[in-house]
C-alpha cells in the first residue's frame, strides 16, 4: 500500500486531497461531514470582511449533454460572521487533529487589518493561513482578491505583513487572470510565502440564454462575470503549474505548491503530481458528486501507484517535470507518422475528412483490392451489408506530417497509433539551427535552402 | 428482451396500462439529446448509405444534439416524406442501424428513435416544413395513398405538378392506417401523412377506386402521367377445408386500429404463418389475452419474419409449431374447434432456395382452438392483369424509373415488389423514383416527351 500522507510547508495530512475554499468549506458541519468521508484536508472558505452574497450565483457549462465540465459563480467570500467561522474552525481542528486544517483569509490591504485576522486564525490552532488573492469577481472591485493578485507589488506587501507576523505556514493562492502566472508568483515569495497554491478561478462569462436573451446567471435582469472552474480548466491549470515548478527562483525557493483547477479525478490528481505539486485541492467535482468522491481519489491513486512502484507522493511528484520543455529545445528531426490500425478501424471516416478538409491531405480510402476511391455510394445500394464493402482509410505515410489530428479525431481507443519513423535527419533544434545559421529564421530563401540540403519535402 | 427492445432504457415503463400503446416509449428530450450526442457524426456514413430513401441520418442526429429540431425533421423528410411511419416500421437492424459503425465495438444509434423523435415534433406541433412548387400547369394521378402513393404526390406536389391521388378506402394512409399494429404505429402518425400530403396542394380523394383498364384510360385522358401505388391484394386461399371459418390476418389487423370496438378474438387462437404480418396478428390476439399458436410448415431458419420480430413474438408469449402444415379447420357446427394439421420434414432445396417440406404420412394431429387466423403472405396485384400491364412474376414491371410497360404509366410499392423486399421505405424510394422520372418527362419539350 502506497503511502499517500503530506508533509506540506510543515502541514500534515494522511492524504494529498484537500477541499478548496469554496463552498464545500464553508462551514464545521459541512466539513466534518467530509473529514469523515476521508478528506485529507480542508482549505476554510475566505473569512474576511463582512458580505452580501446574491441570487443566484452559479452557472454551469454543459458540452454534448454532459453537465458541469466548468461552473462559474459570483460568490464572495463567506458570509458567515468571522467569529461563527472562528469557532467552528477550532471546534473542527480540535476534533480532527490529524487532518489540515488552513484558514483561508482575504481582507482590505491594511497591515492592521491583516494582523487581527492572523492573531485569530492562530487562535483556533488551525494549521496554516492561506491568502486569498484570487477572487475575480466581487471582492476584486473592492481591492481585494485579484486586485491584490494581478499586482505584484501589492502581492508581496501583502503577503510580507502576513508572514512577519505569523508563526504558521502561509500559502499564497494565485490568480490565473494575468499574462505571467510567474510574476505574482516570485512577488508571493519575496513576501516570505512559505508555499504556493493555483488556480483560483477564471474570468468567464458562461453563457448567454437563448431564449430569454439574458446572460446565464442572470441575476435580476442584470449578468455579470464570474470565476471559472471545474474539468475544462485543467490544462490551464496544469501550464500554470509547470511553468512553476519549472521556474529557476520558484524552485531555488523549494517552496511546495497545492495544485488546483479541474481535478476530478485521481488521474487529473496524478497529473498535478506528476507536475510536481504536492498537495491537491478539489472543489468543483465535490459540488458535482458530493464529498464521496474522495474515496476513489485516494483508492484509485492508492492503486496507480502500487502499480508503477511509487511508495510516497514525493515519489510521484515532478516526475514528468524534467520533459518539460521550450519550443526552441525540441527536435526538429523527429519524425512521426500516423498509423490506423484497420483491425480496430471502424471506418467512421472521421480521420480522412478531418484530414482532408484540415490537415495535410493524406488519408485515402481505399477500397477492397487496394483501390483508392472517393466517398460516395451507389444510391440504388441499400441494406447493412454496405458497411461490409466500406473503404478503409489508409494513410500516405510519405505525406504525413505528424500532426495527430486523425489520431485525436478518432473514437477508438488505440485505432490510430502516432508513430515514431526516422527522418533520416540529424536531430537538430530551432535554437541549434538558428544558432548555426540566424539567416534561416530571417529569410524565406535561406530556409528554402535549408530545407532542400536536408530534403524536406513539405507538400 | 429482443434486439429492438435492447436500445430502450431499463427504466422505461413497459405500457400495460394500455396494451395497445406504441411499444416503443418516445424519447425524452434527455434521452435524444444524449443518443443524439453518442453518433460519431460519420463522413459519408454507412447508415446514410444503408437507408434506401438515404436519408442524411448524421445530419438529422447531429442536428438532433444542437437542438435544432426543425432542422433535422426537415432533413429527415426531405429525402422521406414518410419519415414518421418510418421511423416506426422501418427493419432498422437490417438497414441504417445494421450499418451503424458502432456495432463494431458497442450498440448502434437508436436511428430510429431518434428520427420518430425528430418528425414527431414538427408533426405534432403541425409545422409545415414544405411548400408546393411553381406550378407547372401539369398534372398528375396517383392510385393509391399508401406509402408509395404518398412519397409520389408530395414530391410531385413539391415540384409543382397538380395531383391527384385517388384512394379506394375511406382513410388515406394504405398499408400505414390499415395494415400496421398500433404498437408499432398509431392510425394517428400515418394519417398526419396523409394531411402533410394534402398541405403541399395535393387533391386526396378516398373512396375513388381505379377498377379496371376503362379506369385508367380515363385518368390518361385527364392527367400527364398516372402511378400506380395500389398494393396487393388480399391473403391467398389455402384450399382446405374449413377455409371459410378462417379469418384474414389483414382484416384483423384493420380491424384493431380502425374498428377496434367491433374486433373478436378468440380464446385458443391458431395463427397461420411465420411472416411479419403474422406475427403482428399473433400480437394482436396475444395482446388481448388468447393463447397464441403460430403454425409454420418450415422451420425457424425458414421464417421470413425479421429475427427481432420472431424474438418480439416470443417475448409476447406466443407459442411455435414448425414443421407443420395445416389441413383442415375442425368445426362443431358453425363453431371452430381445432386446426388440423400433419408433420412435415425437410427435403432438397425448392425453386426459392430453402429446403421444401413435405408431409410425414400418418402424422395428423390437431390444434385445439377457438379462431383460426391466415396470414402467408398477399396475393400479387389482380389490377396488373386487368389492365394489360407487362409483369414480373405476376408483379407489374418497371425499370430503373419505375415505369411501366404503358407510357405516362409509373407504378411502385409493393406492387411491383418482384423481389420480395416488401417495406414501406423502399415503397417510399419507389415513389420518388418515380416522382423523378415523370418531372424529368414532363419538363422534357412535348414533342420529345410524347414523340
Amino acid at each position: 500500500m502506497a503511502d499517500l500522507s503530506i508533509d506540506f510547508a510543515g502541514i500534515r495530512a494522511p492524504n494529498p486531497f484537500w477541499l478548496a475554499s469554496a463552498p464545500p468549506t464553508n462551514s464545521g458541519h459541512q466539513i466534518h461531514r467530509a473529514f469523515e468521508y476521508g478528506w485529507g484536508g480542508a482549505v476554510w472558505k475566505t473569512i474576511g470582511a463582512p458580505v452580501l452574497n446574491i441570487s443566484n450565483r452559479y452557472g454551469g457549462l454543459s458540452i454534448a449533454g454532459q453537465r458541469l465540465l466548468a461552473i462559474n459563480n459570483v460568490e464572495l467570500i463567506s458570509d458567515r460572521p468571522l467569529d461563527v467561522n472562528l469557532r467552528e474552525i477550532a471546534e473542527v481542528k480540535r476534533m480532527w487533529p490529524d487532518r489540515a486544517v488552513i484558514v483561508s483569509a482575504m481582507v482590505d490591504a491594511d497591515p492592521q487589518a491583516w494582523r487581527d485576522i492572523v492573531m485569530k486564525i492562530e487562535d483556533t490552532g488551525a494549521d496554516g493561513i492561506e491568502l486569498n488573492y484570487g477572487c475575480p469577481q466581487g471582492m476584486s472591485e473592492r481591492g481585494m482578491g485579484a486586485a491584490v493578485g494581478q499586482v505584484p507589488e501589492m502581492c508581496e506587501l501583502n503577503t510580507q505583513w502576513v508572514t512577519s507576523i505569523t508563526r504558521l505556514p502561509v500559502i499564497v493562492k494565485l490568480t490565473p487572470n494575468i499574462t505571467h502566472i510567474t510574476e505574482p508568483a516570485h512577488a508571493a515569495l519575496a513576501g516570505g510565502a512559505t508555499a504556493l497554491s493555483l488556480i483560483n478561478t477564471i474570468n468567464s462569462v458562461m453563457k448567454i440564454d437563448l431564449d430569454t436573451l439574458r446572460i446565464t446567471p442572470n441575476i435580476g435582469g442584470r449578468g455579470t462575470h464570474g470565476g471559472y472552474a471545474g474539468p475544462a480548466v485543467k490544462p490551464i491549470a496544469l501550464n500554470m503549474l509547470a511553468e512553476l515548478m519549472t521556474d529557476a527562483r520558484v524552485r531555488a525557493s523549494g517552496v511546495p505548491i497545492s495544485g488546483m483547477g479541474g481535478i476530478v479525478t485521481w488521474r487529473d490528481a496524478a497529473e498535478f503530481l506528476l507536475l510536481g505539486a504536492t498537495s491537491l485541492q478539489v472543489c468543483t467535482a465535490a459540488m458535482h458528486y458530493g464529498y464521496r468522491i474522495v474515496e476513489d481519489m485516494i483508492d484509485g491513486l492508492s492503486n496507480w501507484m502500487d502499480d508503477k512502484g511509487f511508495a510516497t507522493i514525493y515519489d510521484v511528484a515532478g516526475r514528468a517535470l524534467p520533459q518539460t520543455s521550450t519550443f526552441g529545445e525540441l527536435d526538429l528531426s523527429y519524425q512521426a507518422v500516423a498509423r490506423i490500425d484497420p483491425d480496430k478501424c471502424i471506418q467512421c471516416n472521421l480521420c480522412y475528412v478531418a484530414c482532408n478538409d484540415t490537415a495535410h491531405q493524406c488519408i485515402d480510402l481505399v477500397a477492397d483490392g487496394g483501390v483508392r476511391v472517393n466517398p460516395g455510394f451507389d444510391v440504388r445500394a441499400n441494406g447493412r451489408q454496405v458497411a461490409d464493402t466500406r473503404p478503409q482509410p489508409v494513410v500516405r505515410e510519405p505525406d504525413c506530417v505528424g500532426c495527430a489530428l486523425c489520431a485525436n479525431v478518432c473514437p477508438v481507443d488505440g485505432c490510430i497509433e502516432m508513430v515514431s519513423v526516422p527522418s533520416g535527419r540529424e536531430s537538430i533544434t530551432w535554437d541549434q539551427l538558428t544558432a548555426q545559421r540566424p539567416e534561416v529564421a530571417t529569410s524565406w530563401d535561406a530556409m528554402m535552402a535549408y530545407r532542400k540540403e536536408q530534403g524536406i519535402d513539405i507538400h | 428482451m429482443t434486439d429492438a427492445t435492447a436500445h430502450v432504457p431499463p427504466n422505461t415503463p413497459v405500457p400495460d396500462a394500455n396494451l395497445f400503446a406504441e411499444t416503443y416509449m418516445p424519447l425524452t428530450p434527455h434521452e435524444a439529446t444524449v443518443e443524439a450526442n453518442r453518433c460519431l457524426y460519420c463522413f459519408d456514413a454507412p447508415c446514410l448509405q444503408a437507408c434506401p430513401t438515404h436519408i442524411d441520418i448524421p445530419t438529422f442526429i447531429r442536428k438532433i444534439s444542437t437542438g435544432n429540431l426543425r432542422g433535422s425533421a426537415r432533413t429527415i423528410l426531405e429525402a422521406n416524406f414518410l419519415g414518421g411511419t418510418c421511423a416506426r416500421v422501418c427493419p432498422v437492424q437490417e438497414l441504417c442501424e445494421g450499418a451503424c459503425v458502432l456495432n463494431a465495438e458497442d450498440k448502434p444509434i437508436a436511428i430510429g428513435r431518434l428520427q420518430r423523435y425528430a418528425v414527431d415534433h414538427v408533426q405534432e406541433r403541425g409545422v409545415q416544413l414544405f411548400q408546393p412548387g411553381p406550378a407547372t400547369g401539369r398534372r398528375v394521378a396517383v392510385v393509391g395513398s399508401g406509402p408509395a402513393g404518398l412519397s409520389a404526390a408530395a414530391e410531385l406536389a413539391k415540384l409543382g405538378h397538380a395531383v391527384t391521388l385517388l384512394e379506394k378506402r375511406e382513410l388515406g394512409g394504405g398499408l400505414s392506417t390499415y395494415g400496421i399494429i398500433v404498437l408499432r404505429e398509431p392510425v394517428e402518425v400515418s394519417l398526419r401523412e396523409v394531411e402533410a400530403v394534402r398541405a403541399l396542394g395535393v387533391d386526396v380523394q378516398t373512396q375513388r377506386e381505379l377498377v379496371g383498364a376503362a379506369d385508367l384510360d380515363v385518368l390518361l385522358a385527364e392527367y400527364d402521367a398516372v402511378v400506380l401505388a395500389v398494393g396487393l391484394g388480399a391473403v391467398p386461399a389455402m384450399g382446405m377445408p374449413g377455409e371459410e371459418y378462417v379469418l384474414d390476418g389483414l382484416q384483423l389487423i384493420e380491424d384493431s386500429k380502425v374498428s377496434p370496438d367491433a374486433l373478436q378474438v378468440g380464446r385458443r387462437v391458431a395463427v397461420i404463418g411465420a411472416g411479419n404480418t403474422a406475427i403482428d396478428a399473433a400480437t394482436i390476439a396475444r395482446r388481448h389475452g388468447a393463447d397464441v399458436t403460430m403454425v409454420y410448415r418450415r422451420t425457424e431458419a425458414e421464417m421470413t419474419a425479421y429475427r427481432h420480430e420472431y424474438e418480439f413474438a416470443l417475448h409476447e408469449g406466443i407459442n411455435y409449431q414448425f414443421l407443420t402444415q395445416p389441413v383442415r379447420v375442425v368445426t362443431e357446427g358453425d363453431t371452430v374447434t381445432g386446426l388440423e394439421c400433419v408433420r412435415m420434414v425437410l427435403g432438397v432445396p425448392d425453386a426459392s432456395g430453402r429446403p421444401s417440406p413435405r408431409p410425414l404420412p400418418g402424422s395428423e394431429f390437431v390444434i385445439p382452438c377457438d379462431q383460426v387466423i391466415k396470414a402467408i403472405g398477399q396475393e400479387k396485384p389482380a389490377l396488373a392483369v386487368a389492365l394489360g400491364l407487362e409483369l414480373d412474376h405476376g408483379y407489374i414491371a418497371v425499370d430503373g424509373g419505375m415505369r411501366t410497360s404503358i407510357p405516362r404509366v409509373y407504378a411502385g410499392g409493393d406492387c411491383v415488389r418482384a423481389r420480395g423486399t416488401a417495406s414501406t421505405v423502399m415503397a417510399v424510394q419507389d415513389g420518388k423514383y418515380a416522382a423523378a422520372a415523370i418531372h424529368e418527362q414532363l419538363s422534357a419539350p412535348k414533342e420529345a416527351a410524347h414523340g
